[in-house]
């Protein structure tokens, strides 16, 4: 089994290292955000904006990067996978390899975002912390509902309906603790805030891990 | 079968007669004075909190069915998971509208009508409901873009009961957390459960009593006319 989450891990790596017009449209996508989101700020930070903003961009641009895990993936891909690997391994090898890019793809936002708005954290640490929970979190919902929508036939549109609504909830408590970080006030406040955002994770990620064998045999 | 047909007349007889008690009752007999603005605008907790209850007994049924589905294959029970979703949102928004007009009249006296903050406050709960209603409508939404009824249901079983369980934690957790108007947050209300008066009880219990069974009716004519018009399913 872990063998197998290492082989797929690395096959995904591969693949997204050997076809990166998907990677450089996802990053291209975040750079238009991030440069309109500060044209439009034009400087005048609120830190309460500047943090709601943030994490909307980053919302969107997780839909647009882990819709590709199921979508994009040619009928071709689909049956091979379902030939040699569980479909349990699957999900969490892509679970893993979608919370590493996020969590990658927030680091270049915040930078990219810092560089055009200005930076208004005063608790940088934490507000990383809360910048790795939120992709973690963003791949470990998104996945599954990725998996969904493919599997309707759909299109990335019908994947931004199914996640906006599991998504809100996580977004409210990511601007939330993420806030505290920003106000860099205490940091007792924070931890039970980062405690609650990693049960959250690891409750839709057990979920995904349940529910995805029902969502792949054909 | 003669338990289930038991089981159907004791909620129908139910709902009419505690329904029925609930709206004489609850309007027209004497009830101790809550205090300021909630002075008569209390007797709403008879109708406004019952239909949460049913609200959430019904997306129950719906995903308790939707997981006897993966388990079974059987597609009665896809018929009964979105027909009790479906009833529960009905019984959602009429929650959500009752508790609107409810704060508008108790908190909100002195704003005009024509602003926006006399009908909306961001009160956590109500933020809540918001969210799990648009789950439902994704669903919905799901369900009308798959044709074969097989993957249809295999497929809005599994979105079900993703979205119904990552959401259940923040419903419970979250009014408590963020406080707000509703009982058990910070700010609290005067109508506590804990403190709800005897007088109130009396009328609070069979209301509750009542929704459920009403609840419970609507969802069995919703999977009977489902059925009915999808012969197949019969078994």
């Amino acid at each position: 089994m872990f063998t197998e989450i290492r082989v797929l891990m690395k096959l995904e790596f591969q693949t997204e290292w050997k076809n990166k017009y998907a990677l450089n449209g996802i990053l291209f996508y975040t750079f238009c955000m991030v440069f309109l989101v500060s044209l439009s700020l034009s400087r005048q930070v609120n830190p309460a904006i500047w943090n709601a903003l943030f994490w909307i961009i980053l919302m969107f641009s997780a839909v647009n990067a882990v819709a590709r895990s199921f979508l994009g993936s040619p009928p071709g891909i689909r049956f091979y996978l379902f030939t040699i690997c569980s479909a349990s391994s699957l999900i969490i090898s892509r679970i893993l390899y979608h919370s590493l890019l996020m969590i990658l793809m927030g680091g270049i936002t915040l930078v990219g975002y810092c560089f055009f708005s200005g930076n208004p954290v005063q608790d940088l640490p934490m507000y990383l912390a809360c910048v790795a929970l939120g992709g973690m979190g963003f791949a470990s919902t998104l996945t599954l509902i990725s998996g969904i929508a493919a599997s309707a036939g759909g299109n990335a549109s019908l994947m931004a309906l199914l996640g906006f609504p599991v998504l809100i909830p996580l977004l409210n408590v990511l601007i939330r603790s993420s806030r505290i970080a920003l106000d860099g006030l205490d940091r007792t406040l924070i931890y039970s805030e980062l405690g609650f955002l990693s049960g959250l994770i690891l409750l839709s990620g057990t979920l995904s891990y349940l529910l995805f064998p029902y969502l792949w045999r054909e | 079968m003669l338990s289930l047909k038991v089981f159907r007349l004791g909620y129908r007889t139910g709902a009419i007669v505690c329904i029925t008690y609930a709206l004489i009752a609850g309007l027209c007999l004497t009830l101790p004075n809550m205090g300021g603005n909630m002075a008569q605008t209390s007797r709403n907790v008879f109708y406004h909190i019952p239909m949460w209850f049913t609200m959430y007994l019904l997306m129950g049924i719906s995903v308790i069915q939707s997981i006897l589905y993966l388990k079974t294959g059987n597609l009665n029970n896809d018929v009964r998971a979105s027909a009790a979703s479906q009833t529960g949102i009905y019984f959602g928004l009429m929650g959500l509208s009752t508790g609107i007009i409810w704060s508008r009249v108790t908190w909100r006296e002195l704003i005009p009508s024509n602003d926006f903050a006399a009908w909306w406050s961001w009160d956590p709960k109500l933020t809540l409901v918001v969210v799990a209603l648009s789950v439902y409508i994704a669903y919905f939404l799901l369900r009308s873009n798959i044709e074969e009824p097989g993957q249809k249901a295999r497929i809005s079983a599994v979105y079900n009961i993703f979205a119904a369980a990552s959401l259940l934690p923040l419903t419970l957790l979250l009014p408590r957390l963020l406080g707000g108007l509703h009982p058990g947050g910070e700010e609290g209300n005067p109508l506590d459960n804990v403190k709800l008066a005897a007088e109130f009880r009396v009328i609070f219990y069979p209301a509750v009593l009542g929704f459920l069974c009403l609840g419970l009716w609507l969802f069995e004519l919703n999977v009977r006319s489902r059925m009915l018009s999808n012969p197949t399913h019969e078994s």
